[in-house]
């Protein structure tokens, strides 16, 4: 153990931050629908990460004569089209959902963050530049700018990840530019250039601390506008490809049958409502805990 | 008196510069669009002119469609061409019909934009009532619940709510009907088609709208001419519904940018799902037979409406809020 690392001050400040996340956590469970979200958030992370565990049948392995069953102790949800289990399905369908939600927002965070500190400490003209791209980028609607790339570059993950970032790298870009320009000008920042800091330690050390906030509170809040996204586009047959089980793709054979089997249906879109749901509240309640304004006082 | 008309002149001529700086960045923003989907068109492995003809066609056919395309031209002529055409409105001719992309979009457009002008009948007839509701309750059990209910109308995607409201209302009640828009001069039938899809599309705006009444209802409901109006001892109903609700409904003409935006993403999903002619499934079938020009075409015609809107809508906020006027001209 380092001496930093055990040095007082350190280990006072570890516990203040526990101390901090522990009383978070209870003010998001007194409230009601933070409860509720965080249940149904756990629910699907906890499914998604031991989907081998619950889900014992292979989401892959066909079975023509299994065709569109219902539920039943051997197939919690029934079979689809091609009688493969929609239990396992779901559950490996959760993976990606979740996967592609944290991956693509955590790129779309570091990218809107780094354009934001470009545009909001460089040149007038560099900004001026960035803030045209991101209003032309908005300006598409966002099933329109997923349809054009995925002519352009044939249906994938990647084109779903691409998409999402494409959409939320302006909002969080802008948000950092707003309060980065606000701080450029603050007498500490004035001070430590002075000092002879560089740009990189200046909004590295400096900025970045203090105008992150926020950014992070919008992103979680954005979590399940990207599942909606990915299960969207994999809906259209525009993303996850096939046999992959996806939510959006599963929805897409019910949709298919939807006159053979309702189950099929409700084992596709169920997913979709308690994950967007359970995240919504979630981030609603943190929202209201850590409210940016209060924070910035 | 001179005096006032002074100042009505300056502020008409504020109220024009204004505008004319937000036409000038609405021009110039869908350039920069026009700009990235040409790139876009660029950089896409495979030449346009034999993927559109398919494998069988002979080399003398590619060439002689890559000539008429223009893509035998420089880079930077093509753009302009591209460029200058499209604001002339010549988007291009559909590679296999020969027809005017324009023609084709245009004749699409009615169907999509009855289908929003839907999802905002149901949103608006839905969100306010509800709204309002909730703020005459204020911390109320009810007022809860709206609020839940309104979070979540916001978080489920429109396109399960397409589904399931076809699955329960079309497939298994049999109470609307599941597919197409209705035949052509049958009003009945084709507002019968539209109240299912338009109902995805809107479903999702109850809760923007309801939980904006709620805030803006609850200040106006504390504002003095409100206090005055009950110290006059007017019923509560008329002061609620005749005075306060009239005022509070405003700000939400500035979610109306947005709102067609994302109604716009929502009616691509709705007319697959019910199989309605429109914009997204024009789009989506071209893609299907990778007919470039048409989704060019129609993304860039979708683009300049929700520009136009955004840009409507912003003139709209600059002329009945004198605060945002003033901020935005300096």
């Amino acid at each position: 153990m380092s001496e930093a690392a055990s040095s007082p001050e350190r280990i006072a400040t570890q516990r203040l931050e526990r101390g901090a996340f522990t009383r978070a956590l209870l003010k998001i469970l007194r409230e009601p629908m933070g409860a509720f979200g965080l249940a149904l958030v756990v629910i699907a992370v906890f499914s998604a990460i031991f989907a081998d565990v619950l889900a014992t049948a292979d989401p892959l392995r066909l079975s023509p004569r299994d065709r569109f069953l219902g539920p039943s102790a051997e197939h919690l949800l029934g079979t689809d089209q091609l009688g493969r289990d929609l239990f396992a399905r779901v559950l490996h369908g959760g993976r990606i959902a979740l996967a592609v939600a944290l991956g693509a927002t955590f790129l779309s965070l570091v990218i809107g963050v780094l354009l934001g500190l470009v545009a909001g400490y460089g040149p007038r003209w560099l900004d001026n530049l960035l803030i045209l791209l991101f209003d032309a980028v908005k300006s598409f609607p966002t099933v329109m700018l997923a349809l054009t790339l995925v002519t352009l570059f044939g249906p994938s993950l990647m084109a779903v990840v691409i998409v999402v970032v494409l959409v939320s790298v302006p909002s969080y870009a802008r948000i950092i530019r707003t309060q980065t320009i606000q701080l450029k000008s603050a007498a500490y920042v004035t001070a430590v250039r002075s000092m002879g800091a560089g740009m990189g330690r200046i909004l590295g050390v400096h900025v970045l601390p203090n105008v992150i906030g926020p950014v992070l509170i919008l992103a979680s809040m954005d979590i399940p506008v990207v599942i909606a996204i990915e299960a969207g586009m994999s809906f259209l047959g525009l993303g996850v490809r096939p046999p992959t089980p996806s939510w959006g793709a599963i929805l897409n054979d019910g949709f298919a049958n939807i006159r053979e089997s309702y189950w099929l249906v409700v084992a596709g879109g169920l997913p979709i409502v308690v994950t967007t749901l359970g995240f919504t509240f979630l981030g609603e309640t943190l929202r209201d805990v850590f409210d940016p304004r209060f924070k910035a006082r | 008196m001179p005096g006032s008309v002074k100042s009505a002149v300056r502020r008409a001529r504020r109220m024009l510069i204004y505008g004319l700086k937000r036409l000038g960045l609405a021009v110039l923003i869908v350039s920069t669009a026009m700009l990235m989907l040409f790139a876009m068109i660029y950089v896409v492995p495979g030449d346009p002119a034999s993927i559109a003809l398919g494998p069988r066609a002979t080399p003398e056919m590619i060439e002689s469609l890559r000539q008429r395309m223009g893509l035998d031209q420089p880079i930077w002529a093509q753009f302009w061409n591209f460029y200058s055409r499209a604001w002339m409105g010549d988007l291009g001719v559909e590679v296999l019909s020969n027809r005017p992309v324009l023609d084709v979009v245009t004749e699409q457009l009615p169907f999509t934009l009855a289908l929003i002008a839907g999802g905002m009948i149901w949103s608006v007839g839905l969100g306010i009532p509800l709204g309002c509701f909730a703020a005459v309750r204020r911390g109320s059990l009810a007022d809860r619940i709206v609020g839940v209910l309104s979070v979540a109308l916001i978080a489920v995607p429109s396109f399960v709510v397409a589904i399931y409201a076809l699955l329960i209302f079309a497939v298994a009640l049999r109470w609307l009907p599941a597919i197409g828009a209705g035949e052509p001069g049958n009003i009945g039938a084709q507002l019968r088609h539209l109240i299912l899809p338009s109902l995805a599309v809107g479903l999702g705006w109850v809760g923007y709208i309801a939980r904006m009444v709620r805030a803006s209802m609850l200040e106006v409901l504390e504002s003095s001419h409100i206090r005055t109006a009950r110290a006059f001892g007017l019923p509560e109903r008329q002061i609620t519904y005749g005075y306060a609700l009239g005022i509070a409904i405003l700000p939400t003409v500035t979610l109306l940018g947005v709102g067609i935006g994302q109604m716009l993403s929502s009616a691509v999903f709705a007319e697959i799902v019910f199989a309605r002619p429109g914009i997204g499934k024009l789009v989506y079938d071209a893609i299907l037979t990778r007919n470039y020009p048409v989704v060019t075409g129609a993304v860039l015609c979708t683009t300049v409406f929700f520009v136009l809107v955004n840009l409507v809508a912003d003139l709209l906020i600059g002329a009945l809020d004198p605060r945002v006027r003033s901020s935005l001209v300096t």
